[in-house]
């Protein structure tokens, strides 16, 4: 059997398509399928040869085979140093195998390469700093994802995940109406509290745009609603579009990089119609990522920035406490030990690390570093799409303990914690290893400390 | 036979040396390309400058960035062994004498004690090298013949000269395979991964300007290596 009937090359641009897979419960006829997927061993030669160039090619090449980049991964040091795990090893047994055979490769081959493509690295880059070299396995393997997905070997979530920003332009399926509902909803659940407030919908020419991860609409509305307020007391002029609000990128994981390029080009397609000075990117690390960092690659913009200036949310925070528009009141402070996740996609990938600093400044009387922290910090386990795919849970359990026992050699009980995989990354290692730790986003921690002031008060 | 070597096989070895190495520079920058890497290497120079320039200097340094110092002994070998690579060749006396009476003029020299010092220096971190190879397990897993043999190239026209300078034994046969074996590193460097050579250089510029101008090099005060 050349092509299966979910397990394809094909990408998933109906709703019929993606129901199918939806309806294929944790995609058990998917795998039983992708065991037979054909590979097209001259497209992925023809491919290689096109993309696989300078600087990958050099790394294959060159890579000493000196081993330290060993103990950087996080994954060789959660499996007991199993030598399988260094990167280098991962790379070269992978992508290497693959150019060496030029392509001609089976299908076992490629089902082996993407348990290793996902199951085996989160894209966190860490080993990229410890390689004299700089040979960055984050991005070898964000490329040979990309090769495993163009000849539909990829997990079944992404492969949902891709379809849903193809279809929705979201992660999940959440149209343009439940996304508008959703803010107008928001603002009759928290107006008698909050008294003036408003998510403008696609107010031209604000001073930002705000934008955030599907999650939040369909999940966790209140997120929504904390950041309306916390904009509204710092008395900010800003709005949503109706379309084009979805930061994330599933896709970014599956390796769909033309389904990348969709997604980004929404929200920059929101700043060019609504004209905003700024957009702001909710406490998503991996969204900030592929919109900002990534997004305008994708979209062939030259220069490699968004249409206009693009701000992570601590960013955010950090100049509204700067500047006063957000004061906290003092006795209201952190006083615990409260500890910092720095997101490997914000931090260690765009530099973000003074911002998060500034913002515990503010809020804690009592910051504990990780160690090692800031651009040199793990990946909290659960990036690169890993924290989704149900086929690699145990691995990724096991990626978990490094982060844990991070975690408890700061002794903190709380960790703050402002990128949604993180977040979730916690939380389940929470639950496995129960080690009485709570975590959260900024958000819901501002709210409780911030001085409102009076004119926003609601009237007794 | 000394004629030979000395003469016509020599300039071709510095011929392929030389020229492959320019090759392997211009292949890979003209290789790069903004998009395909995600990098926007033109727009924003001084970033890019700053980021190469701190990727380089850092990773020079010994002991200068994290990944170093996580590593103190391999570390050690490591600078020792390019160090001493580098130097001794290009500084050692008889090089000199000998360019002096072929081209007419000759570098600084190091005392002999010292360049003796250093070749045997390097015989032994290539051997501790080589050691750490099998024993530890997250190398040996990556190590293949292929290593072993490049790192028997870069230490053979050590271990030959060393045996010619002290006569041990046949001084004319050891000479002769001194200067072979360093035509075969010559050649060796822009045909295998010796290429690092240059390579190293090339591809820390470009992670340097990778974290400069893209991951965050605008944000702050640049990547603490
Ligand atoms: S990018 Fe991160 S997870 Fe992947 S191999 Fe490197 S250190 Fe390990
Ligand atoms: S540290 Fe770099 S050169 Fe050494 S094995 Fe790892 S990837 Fe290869
Ligand atoms: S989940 Fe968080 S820590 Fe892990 S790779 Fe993503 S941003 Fe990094």
């Amino acid at each position: 059997m050349p092509e299966g009937k979910l397990c394809n090359k094909q990408t998933v641009d109906t709703k019929e398509q993606l129901n199918a897979l939806l309806a294929d419960k944790s995609g058990k006829q998917y795998y039983q399928e992708l065991k037979a997927l054909d590979v097209d061993g001259d497209a992925l030669w023809a491919t290689l040869q096109k993309t696989c160039k300078s600087r990958l090619r050099t790394w294959l090449e060159i890579c000493a085979h000196c081993g330290m980049c060993a103990d950087s991964c996080y994954f060789y040091l959660a499996n007991n140093k199993d030598p399988k795990q260094v990167p280098s090893y991962k790379i070269q047994s992978t992508l290497g195998e693959l150019v060496k055979r030029k392509g001609q490769v089976d299908a076992a081959f490629m089902e082996h390469v993407m348990d290793v493509a996902w199951s085996q690295c989160s894209c966190c880059n860490r080993c990229g700093m410890y390689c004299p070299f700089g040979i960055d396995m984050g991005v070898m393997f964000g490329y040979l994802r990309g090769l495993c997905f163009s000849q539909g070997f990829v997990p079944w979530e992404l492969k949902i995940g891709s379809g849903m920003h193809r279809i929705y332009r979201a992660q999940m399926d959440v149209t343009t109406e439940d996304w508008v509902e959703t803010c107008e909803w928001m603002v009759e659940e928290y107006e008698d509290d909050w008294p003036k407030l408003e998510i403008p919908v696609d107010k031209p020419n604000a001073d930002f745009i705000y934008t955030v991860n599907a999650r939040e609409v369909k999940h966790y509305p209140e997120d929504l609603a904390e950041a309306a307020i916390l904009f509204h007391i710092a008395g900010e002029n800003w709005t949503v579009p109706s379309e084009g609000w979805e930061e994330t990128s599933l896709a970014m994981f599956a390796g769909d990089w033309a389904a990348c390029k969709m997604q980004v080009e929404s929200v920059y397609d929101a700043m060019d119609r609504l004209k905003p000075k700024r957009m702001v990117v909710t406490e998503c690390g991996h969204a900030y990522r592929a919109t900002v960092i990534e997004g305008p690659y994708w979209a062939g913009l030259k220069n490699g920035q968004t249409p206009v200036e693009s701000i992570h949310y601590v960013e955010w925070v950090a100049e509204a406490l700067r500047s006063g528009k957000l004061k906290i009141d003092p006795s209201k402070r952190i006083k615990e030990p409260v500890t910092y996740q720095d997101s490997c996609n914000y931090i260690r990938n765009a530099g973000l690390k003074e911002s998060a600093r500034e913002i515990m400044s503010h809020i804690a009387e009592d910051f504990i570093e990780m160690k090692p922290c800031k651009e040199h910090n793990f990946c909290c386990g659960g990036g690169g799409g890993l924290n989704g795919i149900g086929r690699y849970r145990e691995q990724r359990n096991i990626g978990l303990k490094v982060k844990r026992d991070q975690i408890l050699a700061t002794g903190a009980k709380l960790v703050v914690a402002p990128c949604h995989n993180c977040w979730d990354a916690i939380r389940d290692l929470e639950e496995i290893f129960h080690i009485g730790i709570r975590w959260s986003f900024l958000k819901p921690l501002l709210l409780k400390m911030v001085e409102v002031p009076e004119h926003l008060k609601p009237e007794e | 036979m000394y004629a030979f070597v000395t003469g016509p096989l020599a300039w071709l070895s510095f011929g392929i040396f030389f020229v492959g190495i320019l090759v392997r520079i211009v292949i890979y920058i003209r290789g790069l390309n903004w998009q395909m890497d995600r990098v926007a290497y033109q727009a924003f120079p001084a970033a890019g400058i700053r980021g190469a320039v701190r990727s380089v200097v850092y990773w020079l340094l010994p002991y200068g960035t994290h990944s170093w110092r996580y590593y103190p002994f391999f570390t050690l070998l490591v600078f020792v062994f390019h160090i001493c690579l580098l130097v001794t060749p290009v500084f050692l006396l008889g090089h000199n004498l000998l360019l002096q009476e072929r081209w007419g003029f000759s570098l600084w020299t190091l005392p002999e004690g010292v360049a003796d010092g250093m070749t045997v220096a390097l015989i032994i971190a290539g051997v501790f090298i080589l050691l750490r190879r099998i024993a530890l397990p997250e190398v040996r897993i990556l190590t293949k013949p292929y290593d072993i043999l490049v790192l028997v190239i870069a230490v053979a026209p050590f271990v030959t000269g060393f045996c010619a300078y002290h006569q041990l034994g046949n001084y004319d046969a050891w000479l002769i395979a001194h200067i072979l074996s360093g035509e075969l590193m010559l050649v060796a460097i822009p045909l295998t991964k010796l290429s690092h050579f240059a390579l190293f250089f090339l591809s820390r510029i470009q992670l340097g300007m990778d974290f400069g101008i893209k991951r965050g090099g605008m944000k702050n005060k640049g990547m603490a290596w």
